[in-house]
């Protein structure tokens, strides 16, 4: 009976699970998938179909309705674990808190993120978006939505133990989530002027080393707390 | 072997007080609990028996007072202390999406093993022929014994059980109770909760602490 899983196993195995779990629940995939298609068809019918106008509010629209449709989904990152008592046990586990919660982590952004990445450009045709900006969304998008998911855990994290704690994690998350917003949109904006932007994406990357590092610290602190 | 060995402290509490809800569930409480000892923790609902597990699991934090394992505040050598720990609580810490053998397969890898026999293990809880079923159709009973399986095979010597008797029948209990004697023989201890009389473990051995319930 000796105790011979490394850490990266331990990472792999939970990764494993939860990428299981969500198989076998697929709304959880498909509803924020859903809300983002949702909301980037129904602009061009609400402002109607001129490519200039559209062309202009492609950014924009793709960005924030990436950005909600990533909230919608961050509730279930730690809740099923709270309530069954999975949480518990993960935070009592030998292995390191920090490195349990990046493998649920990145787990929620391979099924919300990754999605989004992928239909992101069949709805920036539909909104008429510059060719030469497919490039930079989708390295906005790439850069940012893990960002995104790191960021939200932390105040799931800490809204976790709260009954209705929807209301207060998007006080918390959604300034966080704000300087993700203007950094991106302003790169596809520069793109499509052919003005470079790679300054912009360094910001961005900048912000997912930082999360990437930080926050898996921060989100273990939370849970404890949450638990408490 | 044990009753040879100088009786070794495994955990203590010094001085622990605990408020939930304006209400003092218990105050400055010190214990030694060493190894080879059986430990049930007794009191009416809402006594703080929970509470108090669950503070000398280290995931809640007390309002005043500490917890060591081995002489050490469990607050600072987290890491070595949950790797001789095993907590089961109230809720089983059993996804309802896996089946049984997943979940225990994820279970003892998470907690570090890396070679056992799911099957085996599975079928001494009683669980041969559900190893495929997931395990939010299993019967309570059965729910209750896929978390239990991790104490057939670990080498934990800390085990704080929250009602482990819930939903198990006769026969179950009365295993529960072998295995958690032949743990006690070997060096480790057993700290649970319940209302349940046992049979097996006499009171001769079972040592009791006991919390009342206060108004103030």
């Amino acid at each position: 009976m000796k105790k011979g899983i490394s850490f990266r196993q331990a990472f792999f195995t939970l990764l494993k699970r939860d990428l299981q779990i969500a198989i076998r629940h697929k709304g959880d995939i498909f509803n924020p998938l859903l809300f983002f298609i949702l909301v980037v068809t129904l602009f061009p019918l609400g402002i109607g179909p001129e490519p200039q106008v559209l062309s202009r509010v492609a950014p924009g629209v793709i960005w924030v309705a990436a950005l909600l449709a990533s909230m919608l989904s961050l509730e279930r990152l730690f809740k099923a674990d709270f309530v069954d008592g999975s949480l518990e046990q993960m935070l009592l586990s030998p292995q390191p808190l920090p490195l349990m919660v990046l493998a649920k982590v990145l787990a929620h952004w391979i099924l919300t993120g990754v999605p989004l990445i992928l239909v992101a450009p069949l709805l920036a045709v539909l909104l008429h978006l510059d060719d030469n900006s497919y490039g930079a969304l989708m390295a906005t998008l790439a850069l940012g939505t893990p960002v995104l998911s790191l960021l939200g855990a932390i105040g799931v994290a800490l809204t976790v133990g709260l009954h209705k704690g929807g209301v207060l994690l998007s006080l918390l998350i959604l300034p966080l989530y704000i300087p993700v917003l203007i950094f991106a949109t302003s790169a596809i904006d520069a793109s499509s002027l052919n003005l470079p932007y790679s300054g912009h994406l360094a910001i961005i990357g900048a912000m997912l080393v930082g999360s990437l590092i930080l926050a898996p610290f921060a989100i273990g602190a939370s849970l404890r707390v949450s638990t408490n | 072997m044990a009753e040879q060995q100088i009786a070794k402290t495994l955990l203590s509490a010094n001085q622990l007080t605990c408020i939930r809800e304006e209400r003092i569930l218990f105050d400055e409480l010190s214990f030694e609990i060493t190894a080879g000892e059986i430990v049930q923790i007794e009191g009416p609902n809402g006594s703080g028996k929970t509470s108090l597990l669950r503070i000398l699991a280290g995931l809640s934090r007390p309002y005043a007072g500490e917890v060591y394992y081995q002489g050490e505040d469990i607050t600072r050598n987290r890491d070595e202390y949950n790797d001789d720990l095993l907590y089961l609580g109230h809720l089983a810490g059993v996804k309802t999406e896996l089946t049984a053998e997943e979940n225990l397969n994820f279970n003892l890898r998470i907690s570090g093993y890396d070679e056992f026999d799911t099957r085996g293990i599975l079928a001494k809880v009683n669980l041969a022929g559900f190893e495929e079923a997931l395990a939010g159709h299993l019967s309570a009973g059965q729910h209750r014994r896929t978390a239990l399986a991790r104490l057939w095979h670990t080498n934990c010597k800390i085990w704080l059980l929250d009602e482990p008797f819930t939903a198990i029948d006769k026969k179950g209990v009365e295993e529960l109770e072998h295995i958690f004697l032949d743990h006690a023989k070997r060096g480790g201890c057993v700290i649970l909760t319940t209302h349940q009389d046992m049979g097996i473990i006499g009171d001769d051995i079972l040592r009791k602490i006991s919390l009342e319930y206060r108004f103030v």
